[in-house]
């Protein structure tokens, strides 16, 4: 059945995908009357050309992995989240309520207390679409996306009636104590010796999105609970046949996958804003759902496509403040890669099959 | 609360539910066709963005409509392309078609017209008008349906009753011509409608060119008729809840009316009541009461289904709806004061009830069965 080589399938197809999106990106760039030569220089600069821009890039970077890692954890078991993005947002009360009540010593405490807290507040959201999901067969999609629109709502509540201090108009918590502040990638590379802007929000938390990378491969590919989800997205009635308990592994697997989009919330929360804002994960959750189709659902690939798309944010963002270029840009790109790698994937495969097929006999 | 304020909530009730209902109905055709749309808010808001832009240009909102129907179709076109010709996954292209929407709408109305991703306001024959329906004025000193006939079914504009229209014509279309029958078999077994010689490809295209029309004529009213132009994000969620509206009403056009209808109310409710003053309490109570009986009632009935003892049933059902409405009579005043519902439970309300909906608390909703699988024809 395998028509093609396994590196065409994991690497030239989501490139042919990402060249087609940026072909017509560039061609909406043409389109609004700017030089796509140019903007993509500018991009580079902004986003790689120094250890500031590397910063913006690594930091964005990191909210993408959890998201990312969180869909594709939830597409081995066949499941599709589109629930990161409420369920990071809940992952944020957890961070600020952990950092806000509770008296931490040292930062590593705080983290290790934030992570945990984020992890189980995202879960918890991720778990009553999964119930009704894998108990009543209401469509995960649908629930997740009511479930976003529902976190939002509370969140309001949340900021707007309880956590706002008193006197103050902004719907956001108070500044969290300075306990919790987490150090930066300045704070770390300095010891030994590397310079890193001090202004850049990148920090301790990218190495937790990294360790995050190793421990969902481990899990996906190392375990028996890893075998099992992958088992049941590719036949749940060959899963159920080899005993696998289908309500376990889309419970088990949606959990993780909103525990990760929680632990989200410990890098923009926690690292960069060091306070809860309304709409602090801006888009962050759906940005996932890109990141883990151009990665194939594998954790290597989403470190890549998270980091591709930390360059895009970024430099999205210095062609919106230098050029008349919108930041909307990047979403136009980010809908562009979904819809390649994600939805058109057989418009790129059926030629590619069909080429290899002709080689294939040719040689034959 | 005078009868003044309850007309004016019911007007806007119906004018905040028009480009719910004409989604839903889009929504309901392309699914009945085994086709899952969650592409329709950003079909909704490119429609929006293109008739505003066109209407402002032209001068003209017909053919804003027409641009905003275009660009909508253009939509179509791709999710189809993705869903129906490449067999992709149609939910991940309905995600790819919002933000696809959602960047490009700012993208060019920033490029037109340099104002920060919306078009300029749109005046005089750049809107629909409201119209008056013939004897309105005449009619407006008679007792009660005077005001109701004045205020309530007339002075919308063309769309809103063109909406309405569209439900009896989606019943029709669907359940008594051969075309609808043929539509509705696509999305229960598509192997069936091939057999039969009818091409499955085509009737789901058809589908989802109906789809792409209602959403167009959805987003073009909510930027010419109910608002006077273009701003970013305007749809704002307006395709998920007629999605939400679509499963609440089980994929039927006339419960699509009711759905739309009912959140609309909440929509019409939550604009008014931004703070919360006491008529609220009166209608928020009944209304949580209202789902919290009708849940019992719902949760009794499904327990004794199950036992099957007609009887008992009935005579159960009786006394618990007496009861309900007793508790409701009763709890209105008490908790009048003690009950203080925020706005933000208000917006969140309709993605509550599908959610409660889907639970299948309340009936259960079951989609077409061919829905977002691709087609392959055996060979």
């Amino acid at each position: 059945m395998d028509v093609m080589p396994k590196w065409a399938d994991v690497v030239l197809i989501p490139l042919i995908s990402l060249v087609l999106a940026a072909a017509l990106s560039a061609l909406v760039i043409l389109a609004i009357g700017e030089d796509p030569v140019a903007a993509v220089k500018l991009m580079i600069t902004g986003a790689l050309g120094s250890t500031y821009a590397w910063g913006y890039t690594l930091y964005y970077a990191t909210n993408f992995m959890f998201t990312g890692l969180a869909v594709a954890v939830a597409f081995h078991a066949r499941m599709f989240n589109i629930g990161g993005e409420g369920q990071a947002m809940l992952g944020g009360l957890g961070v600020a309520l952990a950092s806000l009540y509770i008296p931490w010593p040292h930062w590593s405490l705080a983290l290790a207390g934030a992570l945990v807290a984020a992890g189980l507040f995202g879960a918890a959201w991720a778990a009553i679409p999964a119930y009704m999901q894998a108990r009543r067969g209401s469509h995960i999609v649908i629930t997740t996306i009511m479930f976003n629109f529902i976190a939002a709502a509370l969140l309001n509540y949340v900021l707007v009636n309880l956590l706002r201090p008193m006197g103050s108009m902004d719907p956001a918590t108070a500044k969290f104590p300075p306990a919790t502040h987490l150090p930066t990638l300045h704070d770390l590379l300095t010891p030994l010796g590397i310079s890193f802007s001090k202004a850049a929000p990148a920090n301790v938390t990218l190495l937790l999105a990294v360790l995050a990378c190793v421990l969902v491969w481990v899990l996906i590919w190392r375990t028996r609970l890893g075998y099992e989800i992958r088992a049941y997205g590719h036949s749940e009635s060959g899963a159920i046949y080899a005993g696998i308990r289908p309500f376990r592994i889309i419970m088990v697997s949606m959990l993780i996958s909103g525990g990760l989009a929680g632990m989200m919330a410990v890098n923009n929360v926690m690292g960069e804003a060091e306070r809860l804002v309304l709409n602090s994960v801006e888009g962050a959750g759906f940005i996932g759902i890109a990141v883990a189709l151009m990665g194939r659902s594998h954790p290597f690939g989403v470190f890549i496509a998270a980091i591709l798309f930390g360059f895009l944010y970024q430099g999205g963002a210095e062609l919106a403040l230098w050029t008349t270029i919108p930041r909307e840009l990047i979403v136009v790109i980010q809908a562009l890669v979904i819809l390649f790698t994600g939805a058109l994937d057989n418009m790129v495969r059926m030629p590619l099959e069909r080429l290899f097929l002709a080689a294939r006999r040719g040689k034959a | 609360m005078d009868f003044l304020t309850v007309l004016q909530i019911l007007d806007s009730t119906v004018r905040l539910a028009t480009p719910l209902l004409l989604a839903c109905l889009a929504g309901l055709f392309s699914e009945r066709a085994g086709i899952f749309d969650i592409g329709l808010e950003g079909k909704m808001l490119i429609a929006a963005f293109f008739s505003a832009a066109l209407a402002y240009v032209t001068g003209s909102v017909w053919l804003g409509l027409l641009a905003g129907i275009a660009a909508s179709l253009a939509l179509s076109a791709v999710h189809g392309l993705a869903s129906i010709t490449f067999r992709g996954n149609q939910l991940i292209s309905g995600v790819a078609i919002n933000f696809l929407a959602a960047g490009l709408t700012v993208l060019v109305a920033q490029d037109w017209f340099a104002q920060g991703g919306r078009t300029p306001s749109l005046i005089g024959a750049g809107r629909f008008e409201p119209i008056d329906l013939p004897f309105a004025n005449a009619f407006r000193g008679f007792p009660v349906l005077g005001p109701i006939y004045h205020d309530l079914i007339s002075g919308h504009t063309i769309l809103v009753y063109v909406a309405l229209l569209a439900v009896p014509a989606t019943w029709w279309v669907l359940f008594r011509t051969r075309f609808g029958l043929r539509l509705r078999a696509v999305g229960e077994n598509p192997a069936a409608v091939d057999t039969a010689g009818v091409s499955v490809v085509g009737m789901r295209y058809a589908a989802v060119a109906i789809c792409g029309v209602l959403c167009g004529i959805a987003g073009a009213y909510l930027a010419t008729a109910l608002q006077a132009g273009f701003v970013k994000d305007m749809t704002a969620g307006r395709g998920f809840i007629a999605l939400a509206a679509l499963i609440f009403a089980k994929w039927r056009p006339w419960h699509a009316l009711w759905a739309t209808l009912l959140f609309g109310f909440l929509q019409a409710i939550a604009l008014r009541y931004q703070n919360i003053d006491t008529t609220l309490f009166y209608i928020l109570a009944f209304l949580c009461l209202l789902a919290i009986v009708f849940a019992l009632v719902a949760a009794l009935v499904a327990v004794l289904r199950r036992t099957g003892f007609e009887p008992v049933k009935t005579a159960l059902m009786q006394a618990g709806g007496l009861f309900g409405a007793a508790l409701l009579v009763w709890s209105v005043p008490v908790l009048d004061f003690r009950l203080r519902i925020p706005v933000q439970f208000m917006d969140a309300l309709p993605y509550i009830l599908t959610v409660v909906i889907l639970a299948g608390f309340v009936g259960r909703a079951i989609p077409p069965r061919a829905g977002g699988e691709p087609y392959v024809k055996e060979r």
